[in-house]
């Protein structure tokens, strides 16, 4: 049995919505071991992308606690939870979110600005995770200068950067044709298995899904697992 | 020094808008530049004052004459160590445009009251000698490329000889130089006994005079002697330090200061306003990049941090273009035309003042929209993106 990376316990989040409260999740428990590669589906609202911020730190729960890594993210502060998310987590967005006035090596960074390497040792490492992702060749272009799916491999780079034990992925294939959304795929597939980083990745797209360890569907706040295909 | 090259790429983001934007702040400093100058030549008389020296004046105005009987009377009140006297002759050289100072004095007295000034001992023999001499500052002689053996016509505004001319002649004997840093040299200074008994009219009488207090006493209680002195006179006396003169004399031509502060506060106000806008605009244009940001780690005083920076650093550009453009200005003014007004500098405390403008002006501009940007939540931003 894997060690468990991250524990979701009785977890709730229920937001204000004028008068009304919203309850987006409900009581949940949620283990995922470390080396894991989940797909999380549920139909829109139905509180995907609320349990990938809750996981990343972005969001703190109304109620239950969340552990990653060894740490309780719901007893840091707020400047506590931004360098944690520094040294342990990698995000993945649908529209890649890349700096435009950056190059794709200056965009890939990024995160390690807030490290203590030297600007060459930034140099280095960033071209490393370039490589990994196949664009060594494209480290000086400008992310306008990119495909999607180039810009998508650009901040899968920016998010692998720091060595992350963690990449939550928020719909990464949402905005490309399915050619270039099985490439993406396939990378996260090499990152997990030969790499051994955890994935979470939120998606709409069962065929994406199908790239995963495991299944689990959200809806109406809670979690139900689905063997993969 | 790690975020720079994220916070200069971000500047530049919008060419056209930042060029525009550090047009703006290169015009305000560029002013703010030329009116220090201008400033500083309207208070450098305070400036170069010696805390040593009183001045007398008739009570009722400048432009009254004083009877030069007052001269022993002054020197021997007690705490005066000396006392000498000049008379304006507003006269211009050539063109009424080229107006400066020319002062009838006592050759001896006047350099023992202004040890600043010096000169060859010969070329100061020489002038004691001609009483139709003169010696002329440094700037002056420049400007005029005058030199020593020169003959040169002065036409006075004021004083007509018994000749009937308002035009006077004068050898030039010597150039001084003023070993004060940037010291005023802009005057020509010839003998009062010959303009005395050359005028067709005046005579016995002065401008002003120059009182060196003792060392030791006090400059308060001496002018107030001097003034108690004349008290019952048909001159009644007002005595001054030589700063308090130097402001009041500055003052005729209207409150030089508070027409700079107006000026540059009307130009800084709208400075602010422009920059603000630029730096709101570049914020809101990149919620979701800032939340990225803030995603990624960055804590919410770095992104506080870049967003200032990145308004003070365009306010350093802007700003440091303006005052390097304005101290080349400024010295060409200073070459061609410092001798009609002497003292039109770029001063070091003008310069620090310029350094402290940009640097607050690019806090208080990038201050909301950083405070904004430090406020931002991710969840929302990225919701909105």
């Amino acid at each position: 049995m894997a060690e468990v990376l991250a524990r979701l316990e009785g977890v709730s989040r229920t937001y204000q919505k004028g008068k009304e409260k919203v309850e987006v999740l409900h009581n949940l428990d949620l283990q995922i071991p470390t080396g894991d590669f989940v797909a999380i589906m549920g139909p829109s609202g139905s509180g995907k992308t609320t349990l990938l911020n809750l996981l990343g730190g972005l969001d703190r729960p109304t109620s239950g606690t969340i552990h990653v890594g060894g740490a309780e993210l719901t007893a840091m502060s707020n400047s506590q939870l931004s360098h944690w998310r520094s040294t342990n987590i990698g995000f993945i967005f649908q529209f890649y979110n890349l700096l435009p006035v950056l190059t794709a090596q200056k965009n890939v960074e990024l995160p390690l600005l807030l490290t203590s390497f030297s600007s060459k040792e930034r140099a280095e490492r960033a071209a490393i995770a370039l490589d990994i992702v196949g664009l060594a060749d494209r480290a000086r272009h400008y992310p306008r200068e990119l495909s999607g799916g180039q810009e998508q491999r650009v901040a899968i780079a920016r998010a692998i950067v720091s060595d992350p034990s963690l990449l939550l992925c928020d719909e990464p294939t949402g905005d490309l044709d399915r050619e270039t959304a099985d490439e993406i795929l396939k990378l996260m597939q090499i990152l997990n298995r030969e790499h051994g980083k955890t994935i979470v990745m939120v998606t709409h797209d069962a065929q994406a899904a199908q790239y995963a360890n495991r299944t689990l569907h959200c809806d109406k706040g809670t979690l139900e697992a689905r063997e993969a295909a | 020094m790690k975020y720079f090259g994220l916070i200069w790429h971000n500047i530049w983001r919008k060419k056209i808008r930042t060029s525009l934007t550090i047009l703006s702040i290169l015009v305000a400093f560029l002013l703010f530049a030329l009116l220090s100058a201008l400033g500083y030549a309207f208070k450098y008389g305070e400036e170069s004052a010696d805390a040593e020296r009183l001045i007398v004046i008739d009570k009722v105005s400048l432009i009254n004459l004083l009877p030069i009987a007052y001269q022993n009377q002054i020197a021997s009140i007690a705490g005066v160590h000396s006392a000498t006297h000049a008379t304006w002759f507003g006269g211009y050289y050539q063109d009424p445009k080229n107006q400066f100072g020319q002062f009838p004095v006592d050759p001896h007295e006047y350099f023992a009251m202004y040890p600043e000034f010096k000169m060859p001992e010969e070329q100061f023999d020489a002038w004691v000698k001609n009483r139709t001499g003169a010696v002329v500052g440094k700037d002056i002689a420049d400007a005029f490329g005058w030199q020593v053996g020169d003959r040169i016509p002065i036409q006075s505004t004021i004083w007509t000889a018994k000749s009937g001319e308002k035009t006077w002649e004068f050898d030039i004997e010597g150039i001084f130089a003023n070993e004060e840093p940037r010291g005023n040299t802009s005057m020509l200074l010839f003998h009062y006994d010959y303009f005395d008994e050359a005028r067709a009219f005046g005579q016995g009488l002065v401008g002003w005079y120059i009182v060196r207090v003792d060392a030791g006493a006090d400059p308060v209680q001496v002018q107030n002697a001097i003034d108690a002195e004349f008290e019952n006179s048909r001159n009644q006396t007002e005595s001054a330090p030589e700063a308090q003169f130097a402001a009041a004399f500055a003052k005729q031509y209207g409150n030089i200061a508070l027409i700079v502060s107006l000026v540059l506060g009307a130009v800084f106000f709208t400075l602010l306003l422009v920059s603000g806008n630029t730096m709101s605009q570049s914020v809101r244009e990149r919620i979701s990049e800032l939340a990225v940001l803030k995603t990624l780690g960055f804590s919410d005083r770095a992104v506080l941090g870049i967003v200032l920076s990145e308004s003070v650093l365009i306010m350093l550009m802007g700003g440091l273009l303006g005052v390097g453009i304005g101290v080349i200005a400024v010295r060409g003014v200073a070459a061609s035309a410092g001798a009609f007004l002497p003292g039109f500098h770029f001063s070091p405390t003008a310069m620090a003042m310029s350094l402290l403008l940009m640097v607050g002006a690019g806090v208080v501009a990038g201050i909301f929209p950083a405070l904004n940007a430090m406020r931002l939540s991710i969840i929302d931003a990225l919701a909105r993106a």
